[in-house]
């Protein structure tokens, strides 16, 4: 159990996020259940609340849906889900580019530092 | 969800010439895990033992489920005394029925269940036991009642971090639904993420009562954090 959170933020929006990651990269599929409140409370070592409150937001999204007899299953709609991993790439590369800038690297050296990298990799 | 649990208004007791709780007012709803946070001596075990009826108020009043404390609030609170509370001589079977006896809203399945997950057999002796075993025994008995208010003093104080996780996964797992748990303890930073509430006690009063996750969003650290400015030494 027990996973990491910071100390800045709710856990719930942490929370919120983690399971944002597992369904767009796919360790949740689409159309399967996801564990109840409780027990992934359990695993995670937090309130049952906290989850509730994940669960909701992600509810609100449209990430997840409750069926009246599966409980919960991640959405069918593939289109919704591409579209959060598209924001969520957006959101990493944004955040590469500023770390790089603030370590004074201009956009043309940073072309050619990833085109460097990919060329050793390959 | 919303019910309100427990209400206290101008709560106060004094012993002798020290006020151990100034003039406390608070609604406590039903569905949380609420903890109970301040330095020693702040007067965190004097509100849980006014709470069980063990302590009378000096004045205010104080109701739990809509009754003031007596024979009806007894039954619907489990209390786990901050010291152990189980004679040496019983064995692990001997208390099951101890509490069935006493308590009709006493799981033995429950227990039992607890009880070999613990590694515990039915005829262990408690005198044999480690202290940290002693501490999660006495725990399971508590949770395995269906209580509306638990109410838990210090219950992870005296023991190792991995029974710390256990102690605290058995509270999540096992605690009513409908029900409330009260968590005393100045060791925040191990119980914080299994809290929906936060009360700080100093000095008798109470300088902070709030949701953990407002906490967080308004002051932007935990509520570890915000305790240790609170209740910093020597700073002003």
């Amino acid at each position: 159990m027990a996973w990491d959170f910071t100390n800045d933020r709710p856990i719930w929006l942490q929370l919120a996020e983690h399971l944002t990651l597992q369904i767009i990269s796919g360790q949740y599929q689409s159309g399967s259940a996801l564990p109840s409140v409780r027990a992934l409370a359990a695993e995670v070592g937090v309130n049952p609340n906290t989850v509730q409150r994940a669960m909701s937001e992600l509810e609100s999204e449209g990430l997840i849906e409750t069926r009246r007899t599966a409980g919960r299953i991640v959405t069918e709609d593939m289109q919704l889900i591409s579209q959060m991993r598209d924001k969520f790439a957006k959101e990493r590369i944004n955040e590469f580019i500023n770390a790089m800038k603030a370590l004074g690297y201009t956009e043309n050296d940073i072309k050619n530092l990833i085109n460097n990298w990919r060329e050793n990799h390959e | 969800m919303n019910n309100i649990l427990v209400s206290a208004r101008s709560l106060t007791k004094t012993y002798q010439n020290i006020t151990a709780l100034n003039n406390i007012n608070l609604e406590i709803g039903s569905g949380k895990i609420v903890g109970l946070l301040g330095p020693n001596g702040s007067g965190k075990t004097t509100f849980i033992k006014l709470l069980c009826g063990l302590l009378q108020p000096t004045s205010g009043m104080l109701m739990v489920d809509g009754k003031s404390i007596g024979t009806h609030t007894k039954s619907v609170i489990s209390y786990l005394p901050d010291r152990m509370f189980i004679a040496d001589w019983f064995k692990a079977c001997d208390l099951m029925e101890f509490f069935s006896d006493f308590y009709s809203d006493f799981d033995k399945n429950k227990a039992m269940e607890m009880m070999s997950a613990l590694g515990i057999a039915p005829n262990d002796k408690i005198k044999t036991m480690s202290k940290g075993t002693k501490e999660k025994i006495q725990l399971a008995m508590i949770m395995s009642r269906q209580a509306k208010l638990y109410l838990l003093d210090e219950p992870i104080a005296g023991v190792d971090p991995a029974a710390r996780d256990f102690i605290l996964n058995t509270i999540l797992t096992n605690y009513n639904e409908d029900g409330t748990v009260i968590i005393s303890t100045h060791l925040i930073s191990d119980i914080e993420r299994v809290l929906d509430e936060a009360i700080f006690l100093q000095n008798g009063n109470i300088v902070r009562y709030d949701t953990v996750d407002n906490i967080r969003e308004q002051e932007g650290k935990s509520v570890d954090q915000l305790f240790r400015e609170i209740f910093a030494y020597g700073m002003q």
